[in-house]
């Protein structure tokens, strides 16, 4: 191995204006959050929706929602950014077009959209399989007590099906900070990017990749033990959850 | 930041340590020994490396490293020398060449000192400059004409840093966007989310020519920087890259360089058998006459105004 380790380059001055090349890595952080984060609550919000559908007796409304989930799905994440940031402009009307090209910030609204819907295929899925997993009596004890199906699922069902589901939901969560790393391929300046421009300003390679691979480290493990506070928290004793020692 | 950088650093002399005890073996020794030399090739810088239509590698800095193996293979009196192609990235090239999987890169790599830290360059081969490709129809001549409009460059290329310098030096109000490669940035440009793609002309001047309507496009004839690229190497070994150095120099002495840059900037290339058409600019005949591989603008030409404002950041 002739390569030159250089440590210390993380405190020299990096070229692109941001500061150091440390400033340049929490830089990206920065968006590589703030994208992470817009896109799950977007995600989460569409998903509960969708997923909640997936269960409804109305066979329309299920096949409706099963066809949104295999869309967003099936198609490779890499793939999507690329429809949603070149494809699309093109196939809407040539002023709205020009708009959303001219848009500020046009990498890190499409990088939300793009990972809020394809997140939301895979949460949809976990919360229907929430919802599926609890008896069938409840459903039906819950319409004996006089109250409608749009009831049971907010008073019964949901909160019992969320809770079963927050486990694969951190994972999910886990997974949407390190897709984030996607949108690179359109042009946001995210952690993963600015550790490739640093690397290509500097050619020190090995320290770049060490160093945003700790960082990404370190957040998911923020957000593990974030989440088991959560589980913890809204865990109903007797109620099979992580976190309350289980049967 | 105190804590942090104590980690780093205390990963860092673990693995300085591990480093410091690899054997040190000259490339050349690795070559006789091995009766194989492996060059890295790029898959799209068109013309210096590139793949083409019948899948095989080509390009001008292909045939000068190949000038350069035959030359080493004589200086080694091998009577057959096995060469490898391995494909590399500008992510990959850095990694392949420390961990001694390439010995050679040959592709269209800009020779700096900053890079110097970290890889050597043979002589410098060709001579680039940046500049701004738009469609004609935007009427960009200068940097000037770019205030307040949307220009795209590549991710981690000095033309990017250049950009955003002097758009905060000379108050252009442009919104400066990255792509993650040449092509991306250029389809920025032909979709409208850019006005103008800046990078190194040569490779504007290819992408052009190999796109669907290379005559809606324009290069501007403003200079903005000058950009030596060189074949790079492993650096601290001597020995191969006197004999590098000698092959290059050879080559530019006896002529056969012009021979090769006419066959690749004066005739037409595959895949598509487009000519781009580039006479040799000055600075390379200079360079030819007088070989260098310094790493510093001022050794080319005259470093042009926008260089000298961006380099003393």
């Amino acid at each position: 191995m002739n390569y030159n380790w250089n440590w210390q380059i993380f405190w020299a001055p990096s070229p692109d204006g941001v500061g150091t090349y440390m400033d340049t890595l929490l830089s990206g952080l920065v968006w590589t959050l703030a994208t992470a984060l817009t896109a799950w609550i977007m995600a989460l919000a569409i998903g509960a929706i969708v997923g909640t559908i997936r269960t409804m007796p109305n066979r329309w409304a299920v096949r409706l929602a099963n066809a949104y989930v295999e869309l967003f799905r099936n198609i490779p994440l890499l793939v999507q950014m690329f429809l949603w940031y070149f494809v699309m402009p093109e196939l809407v009307p040539a002023s709205t077009g020009a708009w959303l090209k001219s848009m500020p910030n046009a990498p890190f609204i499409t990088a939300v959209i793009c990972l809020g819907f394809f997140t939301s295929s895979r949460v949809a899925v976990q919360v229907s399989a929430g919802i599926q997993a609890l008896p069938r009596g409840q459903t039906l004890a819950g319409t004996a007590l006089g109250l409608t199906l749009p009831q049971t699922y907010r008073h019964v069902l949901l909160p019992m099906a969320f809770r079963i589901v927050l486990p694969p939901l951190t994972s999910e969560f886990l997974n949407i900070i390190k897709n984030s790393s996607v949108a690179l391929t359109i042009g946001l300046m995210e952690l993963t990017a600015r550790a490739r421009s640093m690397s290509e300003f500097s050619f020190q390679v090995f320290e770049a990749f060490t160093a945003v691979t700790i960082i990404y480290i370190v957040v998911n493990i923020i957000v593990v033990n974030l989440m088991g506070l959560l589980e913890k928290k809204v865990a109903v004793p007797g109620f099979i959850v992580a976190g309350s020692g289980g049967h | 930041m105190k804590l942090a950088k104590m980690v780093l650093v205390l990963i860092g002399s673990g693995l300085i340590a591990s480093a410091a005890q690899a054997q040190e073996t000259g490339t050349l020794k690795k070559i006789k020994d091995s009766g194989q030399i492996t060059l890295g090739v790029r898959d799209s810088s068109i013309p210096f490396s590139y793949l083409d239509d019948k899948q095989s590698y080509q390009g001008y800095s292909i045939d000068i490293c190949m000038k350069i193996v035959t030359s080493i293979q004589k200086e080694l009196g091998l009577t057959s020398l096995n060469v490898k192609l391995n494909p590399v990235t500008s992510a990959t090239r850095i990694p392949l060449m420390a961990n001694g999987t390439v010995d050679l890169e040959c592709g269209s790599t800009t020779n700096n000192l900053e890079r110097q830290k970290q890889v050597a360059f043979a002589p410098t081969t060709f001579v680039t400059a940046n500049r701004l490709l738009a469609k004609k129809s935007a009427g960009i001549k200068t940097l000037a004409d770019m205030k307040g409009k949307a220009i795209v460059s590549t991710s981690g290329t000095s033309n990017l840093k250049q950009f955003v310098t002097l758009n905060g030096e000379q108050n252009l109000g442009m919104n400066v966007m990255t792509a993650k490669d040449h092509a991306e940035a250029f389809l920025m440009v032909e979709t409208g989310r850019a006005v103008a793609f800046g990078m190194d002309d040569i490779l504007l001047a290819s992408l052009a020519a190999s796109s669907k309507s290379p005559a809606d496009y324009s290069i501007t004839t403003e200079a903005l920087s000058t950009e030596p690229y060189g074949i790079m190497l492993r650096r601290e070994d001597p020995a191969f890259k006197k004999s590098v150095d000698t092959a290059v120099t050879n080559l530019f002495k006896s002529g056969d360089i012009n021979r090769i840059y006419a066959k690749w900037f004066q005739s037409p290339i595959p895949p598509k058998g487009i000519n781009l058409n580039i006479p040799m600019s000055e600075q390379l005949k200079a360079v030819i006459a007088k070989p260098t591989d310094s790493g510093d603008p001022a050794a080319y030409a005259s470093v042009p105004e926008a260089q000298k404002v961006s380099a003393k950041k």
